[in-house]
């Protein structure tokens, strides 16, 4: 729920990201730049795990698809910026569209296991088809037209999109229908007798989230002017899983605050060690044994002893 | 594309030796999964970890006669103490909880051994010499192929039929069977499951270490070797079915034969081939082609 004290709270976050160019750091924009796309991707992925309890083991595959449609629709076929990025997103809706008609057939262990392997399939083929992605080479030099092609713009770029979509799937989980969401969760079983349809209800959640992941993906992809294979291998699900759980996926924004930490750390860590993993899994770790709510959760517990 | 007897001959012992040495593998990886329910992504790491410190233990007992399989059965031993050490310290506080806490902890050990083999090993690529009797070619009538390739078909047999002994023919083996089935039933009973699960995260655990041992002289030990086994075990548990033995040694057969005779179907999409495959066999039989459903 928003109190007015979360409402000061974000106000002071959205001021800050606003004004973070006048300090004139390159180097914040882009980690801001970074942090921001990556907290729309973890925001997406926590629609599945947070409120729709599915553990999804391939949301990589739709940020990949929402990063090669984006970089192939303006480069390769040179189609009008917004025609190509709004495309982009319904191309990851439609093939989160296809392949959670399948996943959803099947639960726990088995629809992680179906989830991981169609993004495997979606790896496979960025990897060999090698005309279209450039494969292992990866696509380089995507067209990103030159208004936007500036920084500080695309910055706010990404923050205008970023908002967006958040305050879109804030309406989303807070609507009947994300609590429909969160009672298949918490019991898949009553939500059936009172006549819900579990598994069109977990679809629609399903698209959602490749859809905003697809979105992330594009942001990426103009991000960096490139895209990598690797952005659809295991290990880009496993971290996008991770950023959510550091920050804890009771929460909406939670996720968010995990892909800050996550990249914020990631940065710093790296310049003074290469063994930046051992630091992540102990951070890991911590979280699993002595704080299993995440960030967000323990503080919000703090507060509740405090008051 | 069959019209040469000897390239098809060629191709079928490289899928069936790509597939054994898989086998052993998965199949450590298929036992934790059908008793202890833990999807255990650190497997590949295990396996990996197995290879370099067969290297270091080859290197280590060079000049002793046998220093390869003496290295090999050292690394199947280190890897099962290094796993005993996690099964009792940190895994056993999470099987109560939500297979979600699993997975992340074992991708946190995906991450530790990944800068523990950078750390003692460096980043460069390494490889151990054949061992000694294996470094030359057979002549099998048609054709010559290496033999240690065929060595490593014949290792994965052994493994196989060893595994099916101690899982259906020992008593030992039964309770690995029973806790598969049905945990509380087995402590109702008296027997101290946390002890087999242990057992079995040992057990499995060696296997991998054993599999990355025998492997290392055929492939190159690198960084990353880990998250790619990873992914290849799970496509032959997935295609044999959750915790199933024999589905495992199916699952194998068929990544191997399609692994070679892809190459030669789609030329270039055998991997396209391998995923697709496994995605099928998800949604027609979840539970893997010898599998059981589930009671829901």
């Amino acid at each position: 729920m928003i109190t007015q004290r979360n409402l000061i709270l974000l106000g002071i976050v959205g001021a800050a990201l606003l004004a973070l160019p006048l300090i004139g750091s390159l180097f914040a924009i882009y980690l801001v730049n970074e942090i921001l796309i990556f907290a729309l991707f973890a925001l997406s992925f926590n629609l599945l795990l947070g409120y729709g309890g599915l553990i999804s083991f391939g949301h990589a595959a739709y940020f990949a698809i929402g990063a090669y449609a984006c970089a192939v629709l303006l480069t390769t076929f040179g189609w009008p910026f917004f025609l190509a990025f709004g495309a982009a997103a319904v191309i990851s809706a439609v093939c989160a569209a296809v392949i959670g008609y399948f996943c959803v057939k099947l639960t726990e262990i088995y629809f992680s296991m179906l989830t991981l392997a169609f993004a495997q399939l979606v790896w496979a083929v960025a990897f060999k088809w090698i005309a279209v992605t450039g494969g292992d080479t990866g696509f380089i030099g995507v067209a990103v037209p030159d208004w936007l092609d500036v920084p500080v713009r695309f910055y706010y770029f990404t923050i205008v999109v970023v908002a967006l979509c958040a305050w879109i799937m804030w309406r989303i989980v807070n609507s009947a229908y994300g609590f429909t969401l969160v009672a298949t969760r918490e019991n898949r079983n009553r939500a059936e007798f009172i006549g819900v349809d579990v598994k069109r209800i977990q679809l629609v959640a399903f698209i959602l989230a490749g859809t905003f992941a697809g979105v992330a993906g594009s942001l990426f992809t103009l991000f960096n002017h490139s895209v990598f294979v690797e952005s659809a291998w295991w290990t880009q699900s496993a971290e996008v899983m991770i950023m959510s759980i550091l920050g804890g996926v009771g929460t909406f924004l939670g996720p968010a605050l995990g892909a800050a930490t996550l990249l914020i750390l990631d940065r710093f860590i790296t310049e003074w060690t290469v063994y930046w993993p051992t630091f992540l899994a102990i951070i890991l770790l911590a979280v699993l044994f002595f704080f299993p709510e995440g960030l967000m959760g323990f503080a919000s517990k703090r507060k509740k002893k405090g008051e | 594309m069959f019209d040469n007897p000897m390239l098809t001959f060629i191709q079928l012992l490289n899928g069936l030796s790509l597939g054994m040495s898989l086998f052993v593998i998965a199949a450590g990886l298929t036992l934790i999964l059908g008793v202890l329910r833990v999807l255990n992504f650190a497997h590949g790491a295990f396996y990996m970890l197995g290879g370099y410190v067969c290297f270091s233990l080859v290197k280590l007992l060079s000049g002793v006669p046998g220093g390869f399989w003496l290295a090999a059965i050292g690394s199947a031993i280190a890897l099962a103490g290094m796993a005993y050490l996690i099964e009792r310290t940190m895994l056993r506080h999470l099987y109560e909880r939500d297979h979600l806490y699993q997975l992340l902890f074992t991708f946190a050990l995906v991450m530790i051994i990944g800068d523990l083999v950078r750390f003692t090993w460096g980043t460069q690529v390494l490889s151990v010499s054949l061992p000694p009797g294996f470094k030359g070619a057979v002549n099998l009538g048609i054709a010559y192929y290496p033999s240690y390739r065929l060595f490593l078909c014949l290792m994965g047999v052994i493994v196989a039929v060893g595994m099916w002994y101690f899982v259906n023919r020992t008593r030992a083996g039964r309770f690995v069977r029973a806790a598969r089935q049905d945990r509380e039933m087995l402590e109702s009973l008296g027997i101290n499951v946390g002890r087999i699960y242990m057992l079995t995260f040992v057990g499995g655990s060696a296997l991998a270490g054993f599999g990355g041992a025998l492997a290392a002289p055929a492939v190159a030990l690198s960084q990353g070797m880990d998250a790619e086994i990873i992914v290849q075990c799970f496509i032959i548990v997935i295609i044999g079915g959750l915790g199933s033995l024999g589905g495992a040694f199916l699952g194998a057969l068929i990544l191997g034969l399609l692994n070679s005779f892809g190459v030669m179907l789609v030329p270039n999409f055998e991997i396209v081939l391998i995923y697709l495959m496994m995605v099928v066999v998800l949604m027609i039989r979840p539970w893997g082609l010898l599998g059981k459903p589930e009671a829901q």
